[in-house]
């Protein structure tokens, strides 16, 4: 995989470099260069294979990672792409013509995380979410708990308990 | 030169969509689901119709979504171990074991090898269970329900084996971080033989009674083509692969737990209808008994079961990221899992080979078929929705 890393890195700028295991490794490309990279990948290189596209808010970083995880069944060794973009109007191009399954990917994160993909087919269909008005849902500053105490109430006769009171008062009940 | 006769379909705008005018009285919208025998599980198919025949599919998921990757997020590492099985319903092993796997990697864990053999040997058995399913909702998309009778009376043997071992049926909730809960009962592998006999001689009838069935043949042979082209550009893995003639199959290319160890050849078939991703299916439960056979000769006896894990209550991992695949009864399965070094998953994404195979590959394979072979090329591609909405 070094070497697969030395020979990207003539060819493009690349990031920071984490060899998780000996067959998965993880590298940062940026924004600019993803599409070609990938190209290099799947018709050089031989990684065929588009496991999964997914992101990760890193709110306290403002910014969201893409990871393109890509994977090489001849050689046994998977590649995972880091692109790191901004978490204000993020926005990334769309690769459904190098991978025509990336666009049900894309859709969903474009609900779930609320980035752009333009030019990706269906790109703006409800997904899972249907009739949502909120910040997008995996969103780290999106609050599951807050929402849904916002929008559904408790059926009546249900009764929350303390759990150290409720216990205490369980196992001595006569104050002791 | 030959040109096909194309005055019975839509033409197409400019931008590539159908000029479906449903005014026109020529086309017709079908809806089949969310509650429809033909479709596997919660998802639906909006079907535009010309005649008898479809001219264009769009799949509609979301009836099953209840974010488990956002719960995580506010999960310490051993409070998502009791939710991750819930994603898939028929085969939840592998998520137990994907999951644990990653956490055990970016914890610097090594699990205990005794835990791996027990670990694959849960594997199998799902697998099997799931191909139960399987052949059950293939034989009864073309109306041989007995087929399914016969088969979920063995696999419910089968969940006997797994009562036995694990305490629970479906949720067996027993690979989790650092190892398995518990080693082999006495007399378990006497009952298992038992199963697997029973199973073998139900598979044998399920071959005569099935796959020689000349209404079956008449209806899958050549129907539901996955061009080979398609496997990479689509993500196909697993027995939609396999029946295309390529030996895709984790177990053998990146071989994980004791994999490595065991004696056996990828299924593969060569004409990618809906009979031979059935077949594929059958021979794999096959191999499938002789690697549960292979599992309980060779597995070690004694030595720990489970690694030293640190107090679960207090678990902080360090900042990292990995991914964990395997190979489920559907084609690749893996979690990527990333840490900030807190006691919470900072995310969890699941890959569920549903995901590509009921979404891209359905909306493309479904054009041109006919109605009533909708259901049958559904249940072909094995999906399981909840994959697809975690």
């Amino acid at each position: 995989m070094r070497e697969l890393h030395s020979r990207l890195k003539q060819l493009f700028p690349l990031g920071e470099l984490t060899e998780q295991r000996p067959d998965l490794t993880f590298v940062t490309v940026p924004q600019e260069h993803l599409r070609s990279v990938l190209l290099h990948l799947r018709d050089r290189e031989g990684f065929t294979h588009l496991i999964l596209l997914t992101a990760v808010d890193w709110i306290e970083e403002e910014r969201f990672q893409l990871t393109y995880l890509l994977s090489d069944r001849l050689q046994q060794r998977t590649v995972g792409l880091r692109v790191m973009i901004q978490r204000d109007n993020a926005t990334m191009q769309s690769i459904h013509d190098v991978w025509p399954t990336a666009a049900t990917y894309q859709r969903e994160l474009r609900e779930m995380f609320g980035i752009a993909f333009p030019g990706s087919p269906r790109i703006d269909d409800e997904f899972i979410l249907e009739g949502w008005n909120d910040i997008p849902p995996y969103r780290r500053d999106f609050d599951t708990l807050k929402y849904s105490e916002a929008n559904y109430s408790d059926r009546p006769g249900r009764i929350t308990h303390d759990p150290a009171e409720h216990m205490k008062q369980q196992l001595y009940p006569n104050g002791k | 030169m030959f040109a096909p006769d194309r005055s019975q379909y839509p033409a197409r705008k400019a931008d590539g969509t159908l000029d479906i005018d449903l005014a026109s009285g020529k086309y017709l919208k079908l809806w089949q689901g969310p509650n429809h025998p033909g479709i596997t599980g919660n998802m639906s198919v909006e079907l535009t119709v010309c005649g008898d025949e479809v001219v264009e599919g769009r799949v509609h998921v979301g009836y099953l979504h209840r974010g488990f990757e956002k719960l995580m997020e506010r999960r310490t590492f051993i409070q998502c171990f009791p939710i991750v099985c819930r994603i898939c319903v028929p085969e939840p092993d592998f998520n137990e074991y994907c999951y644990a796997a990653a956490v055990e990697e970016l914890a610097g864990i090594k699990s205990p090898e005794r835990s791996d053999w027990i670990r694959t040997l849960i594997l199998e058995m799902g697998r099997i269970n799931s191909y139960m399913m399987y052949l059950g909702g293939q034989a009864g998309a073309l109306g041989l329900g007995v087929i399914a009778q016969w088969t979920t009376y063995v696999r419910d043997l089968m969940l006997d084996r797994f009562e036995e071992l694990t305490g629970a049926r479906i949720y067996h909730m027993f690979i989790l971080p650092g190892g398995v809960r518990d080693g082999l009962p006495e007399g378990f592998e006497k009952r298992m033989e038992e199963t697997l006999r029973e199973m073998e001689s139900t598979m044998k009838d399920v071959y005569e009674v099935m796959f020689c069935n000349a209404v079956f043949k008449k209806r899958t042979v050549g129907v539901g083509y996955i061009d080979p082209a398609l496997l990479e550009p689509y993500g196909v893995t697993g027995p939609n692969a396999r029946a295309a003639g390529v030996a895709k199959d984790v177990r053998k290319d990146q071989p994980y737990l004791v994999y490595s160890e065991l004696d056996f050849d990828p299924v593969i078939g060569h004409d990618s209808d809906i009979y031979t991703r059935a077949d594929v299916r059958r021979r794999d439960v096959l191999m499938s008994i002789d690697l549960v056979r292979q599992i309980l000769a060779k597995m070690p006896r004694s030595g720990p079961l489970m690694a030293p894990v640190p107090n679960v209550l207090h678990w902080k991992i360090p900042r990292g990221e990995t991914y964990v695949r395997g190979e489920c009864s559907r084609g690749e399965y893996g979690y990527y899992l990333v840490t900030d070094g807190s006691g919470y998953p900072r995310r969890v994404n699941v890959r569920g080979p549903s995901y590509t195979h009921a979404m891209a590959l359905l909306e493309r394979m479904i054009v041109n078929t006919n109605i009533s072979d909708v259901a049958s090329l559904m249940v072909s591609l094995h999906t399981y929705p909840p994959e697809i909405e975690r």
